[in-house]
């Protein structure tokens, strides 16, 4: 090799040794970037586990409140989260999929579509403090409710509404269209086709989104405190106000009440919303699956 | 098309499907020209023909599959019993009872074998447990699958091969007793003996339905015997006798294909 | 015939089902506006946006100052957000294993559910003295809100920006690896590019997930009604606003609380409309 085209090569390498290095320092920063986003959540969920344990025992669970919370445990919060939670599932979760099935099912790609998608996603970017103040003049002044337990839940349907959409949709997309063809080949209608292969077909999908949608009923508070009040009695009718973890929880750590009962209630609160979350993620498609392993 | 050349020697009353000046588009693309055919009653046809040739497009048109399709649309008349098919007011779940349809790969529905043939009929109204349990094992029975399955029928039917797959498809399609069976490619996915299997069936079933075979391979036609239509770029290039049309093709295209010049 | 009649009821109901969410987007539009625009006829549009003071007592109500304290807290989240975010998807997208890639992506989903009040708390007991030991002042401030934030933006900033970088085809990756480049230079050079507007996308929503976030910003911002002079100053937010002083408003003092709601859902709607198109105009290309 000639001198000449050896000092070019060398340079060459220099080069590529530069950029090397370059980008050892780029994946150093960017590994860094991952490793603070996964402490956060180890983080939170070690804070509060390890101040929230010790208040949590069998009577913080199942009593009620004394003195605003200061003694005395969480039980009227575990019931009403848990009652307007499922009512707002169970407004939400046929009209979200009802709506999925209309998208994917009945209508062409067209104006329509477009419309109730750019509502669908307009509706889904709203923050939930609006949803509190619509839940609190709309079901609670106009339509008479007051502070109850429907009024928070429907609040929290419409909430939630945009995402039981949006994953059933995707969900029913993904069943390959030769299901609807051999159904409809077979005679079957639309609707017969819908709920005899689609809706089974999307069924893991769709039970994911509407998890989901759970984890984030438990979890909210802005849109249920001017909505379903902060009553500490446990509710005997849907028209009953009540009190859910979150705004239990933001009451007592605001107001300085306790920071015992504060970091027990959060625990509670954040097993809740990460196990129900995990379930969500990992363990509703796997359970479908292993139904006579149909996907 | 050289029209009128081949009728056969049923007399009009006798031709369950006929097709008259048929054409179909998607969008601007006609996929079939013109397309004049009579299928006679309880006979075999075979539509051969390469890809692109329209043999698929015109099954999907016979059931009303099509309708599927965005911007589709067609010309014409298609006939079924003497009646246009598209006509206003066809009760088109009526229609696809009556014409059945076979699938190219074999697709059993996500649901055991039992379920998957009491699907049409269950579809259909009929719900008592005997009622269904009799028009399973008679439909396994006609499509040669019955002896295979009989103790695991509440298996998915995921689990069974390919071949019986395509047997269980034709099991679904019996089980709503249907007049005509249409079939799309159905041994394209398929070993040469479970291919062997269903030729031989559909000898078999011809002599109770009218049935309508689409393939793009010219000996499979040769060999199902009955009566060969061959299709190319949307046109009816020929039809005839099977004998008739593979020792004496009267189209240049047609023994281009059969030799296998075109494909 | 029963069965087509039945179809048409199942279409018609599903059409009206369907038509659901545009239904409450009205309705929220309606009565967000009904309850908040004789605020802002009485007040007027820009004594209410441009008045700096904000005392209820004395029917004084100009929102100046949370919407300067919005867009700062808004803004320092996105300073931390947006880094963070992206630098963790690239990492996942890009360079880590895909072993590590499924554990993190796990982690961010679970992220993404935690309840924004316990963000809020971790925000008051953790970075509030934290802020107030080595920085100084009350602790209550911006840059404890806009940490907190940064943090709870996290899981959109990594997932949409990772699904964009993840649909950027894999041969731009390998012709620049074919002509040499470190992968790091692909990325500058093709994949970043090529993702821009999934991640322009990623960033908006994330905007509109800090601007509309209410109970973690009221626990950590200290609430003061004075335009914030540093970042160590405290704040008060839109959304802090209105949540603060719902449960004891009345009169037109509600009428006002629901007038800064219109402000804020102008804002974050003009915000959504911004990301569909991004989001639109980068599938479409």
């Amino acid at each position: 090799m000639n001198p000449r085209a050896e000092s070019l090569v060398s340079k060459e390498r220099v080069v590529r040794q530069v950029n090397l290095r370059k980008e050892k320092a780029a994946v150093t920063l960017l590994s860094f970037a991952a490793l603070i986003t996964a402490a956060v959540l180890v983080f939170v969920f070690v804070y509060i586990m390890a101040r929230g344990l010790a208040a949590i025992d069998l009577e913080f669970l199942l009593s009620s409140p004394v003195k605003m919370g200061r003694e005395g445990g969480i039980f009227p919060a575990i019931v009403g989260t848990l009652v307007l939670t499922a009512v707002s599932i169970l407004v939400a979760a046929p009209l979200g999929v009802g709506a999925a099935v209309f998208l994917t099912e009945y209508t062409r790609e067209g104006w329509f579509s477009k419309v109730v998608r750019l509502g669908t996603e307009s509706l889904a970017g709203i923050p939930s403090i609006i949803f509190g103040l619509f839940g609190f003049s709309f079901f609670v002044i106009y339509l008479g409710m007051g502070w109850s337990i429907l009024a928070g839940a429907l609040t929290l349907a419409c909430m939630i509404l945009p995402t039981i959409v949006r994953t059933s949709e995707e969900a029913i997309k993904s069943v390959p269209s030769i299901y609807r063809e051999i159904s409809l080949a077979l005679g079957a209608s639309r609707w017969q086709t819908v709920t005899g292969v689609v809706l089974p077909q999307a069924a893991p999908g769709i039970a994911t989104g509407i998890v989901l949608a759970i984890g984030r009923s438990i979890g909210e508070t802005a849109a249920v405190i001017f909505t379903a009040g902060s009553s500490l009695r446990v509710p005997h009718s849907l028209l009953d106000p009540v009190r859910t973890l979150p705004v239990h929880f933001y009451i007592l750590a605001r107001e300085g009440i306790s920071s015992r009962n504060a970091y027990g209630t959060a625990a509670v609160l954040l097993v809740a919303v990460l196990l129900v979350d995990f379930v969500a993620h990992f363990v509703v498609g796997r359970l479908f699956r292993g139904r006579g392993g149909e996907r | 098309m050289r029209e009128g050349r081949y009728e056969g020697s049923a007399s009009r009353a006798n031709f369950k499907i006929e097709a008259i000046d048929f054409s179909y588009f998607y969008g601007e693309l006609r996929a079939l020209k013109k397309i004049n055919l009579r299928v006679r009653k309880n006979s075999l046809v075979t539509i051969m023909g390469p890809t692109g040739s329209g043999k698929t497009t015109f099954l999907r048109a016979l059931n009303r599959l099509n309708d599927l399709v965005d911007n589709s649309s067609h010309s014409g008349k298609l006939l079924l019993d003497g009646e246009d098919v598209y006509a206003k007011g066809t009760d088109v779940g009526a229609l696809r009872r009556k014409v059945g349809m076979v699938f190219a790969l074999p697709t059993p529905l996500p649901m055991t074998i039992f379920e998957n043939v009491a699907y049409g009929p269950r579809k259909k109204g009929v719900s008592s447990r005997a009622a269904l349990e009799e028009l399973v094992e008679r439909s396994l029975k006609a499509a040669a699958l019955w002896d295979e399955v009989k103790d695991r029928l509440d298996m998915p039917a995921r689990q069974l091969s390919g071949g019986q797959q395509q047997r269980l498809a034709l099991a679904r399609v019996l089980a709503v007793e249907p007049e005509v069976i249409l079939l799309d490619e159905p041994t394209s996915g398929l070993d040469p003996i479970s291919t062997l299997r269903i030729e031989e069936l559909m000898n078999q079933l011809k002599r109770s339905y009218t049935i309508i075979f689409v393939t793009h391979n010219p000996q499979q036609a040769a060999r199902l015997q009955g009566e060969v239509a061959f299709f190319y770029l949307g046109e009816l290039v020929e039809f005839g006798p099977a004998a008739e049309v593979f020792t004496r093709p009267r189209d240049k295209r047609t023994e281009d294909y059969i030799t296998g010049k075109v494909g | 015939m029963k069965r087509s009649q039945n179809e048409r009821v199942a279409e018609l109901t599903l059409s009206l089902v369907a038509l659901g969410s545009l239904g409450i987007l009205t309705l929220i539009t309606v009565f967000i506006f009904k309850e908040g625009l004789p605020a802002l006829k009485e007040i007027g549009l820009w004594e209410f946006i441009g008045g700096t003071r904000w005392v209820p007592s004395k029917k004084i109500f100009g929102i100046f100052p949370m919407l300067v304290g919005s867009f700062m807290v808004t803004g320092g989240a996105l300073a931390i957000g947006i880094p963070l975010g992206l630098g963790c998807a690239v990492y996942l997208s890009e360079f880590s294993s895909p072993g590590v890639a499924r554990l993190l992506k796990s982690m961010i989903e679970l992220l993404a559910g935690i309840p924004s009040v316990v963000f809020g708390f971790i925000g008051l007991t953790v970075v509030v003295p934290f802020i107030r030991t080595y920085f100084g002042g009350p602790g209550f401030s911006v840059l404890a809100s806009s940490i907190v934030l940064g943090l709870m933006i996290l899981p959109t900033m990594v997932s949409v920006s990772y699904d964009a970088l993840r649909a950027v085809p894999e041969s731009y990756r390998d012709g620049m690896m074919a002509v040499g480049a470190t992968r790091w230079q692909a990325v500058r050079m093709v994949i970043l590019p090529s993702a821009r507007s999934g991640i322009l996308a990623a960033a908006i929503l994330a905007t509109g997930r800090a601007m509309g976030e209410t109970m973690a910003v009221i626990m950590v911002a200290g609430n003061a009604t004075a335009v914030p002079e540093s970042l160590l100053d405290p704040v008060r937010t839109l959304t802090s606003n209105i949540a603060l002083e719902m449960g004891y408003s009345a009169g037109i003092h509600r009428q006002a609380l629901f007038a800064t709601g219109i402000v804020l859902f102008f804002l974050v709607t003009v915000l959504n409309l911004i990301a569909h198109a991004a989001v639109r105009g980068g599938s479409g290309r």
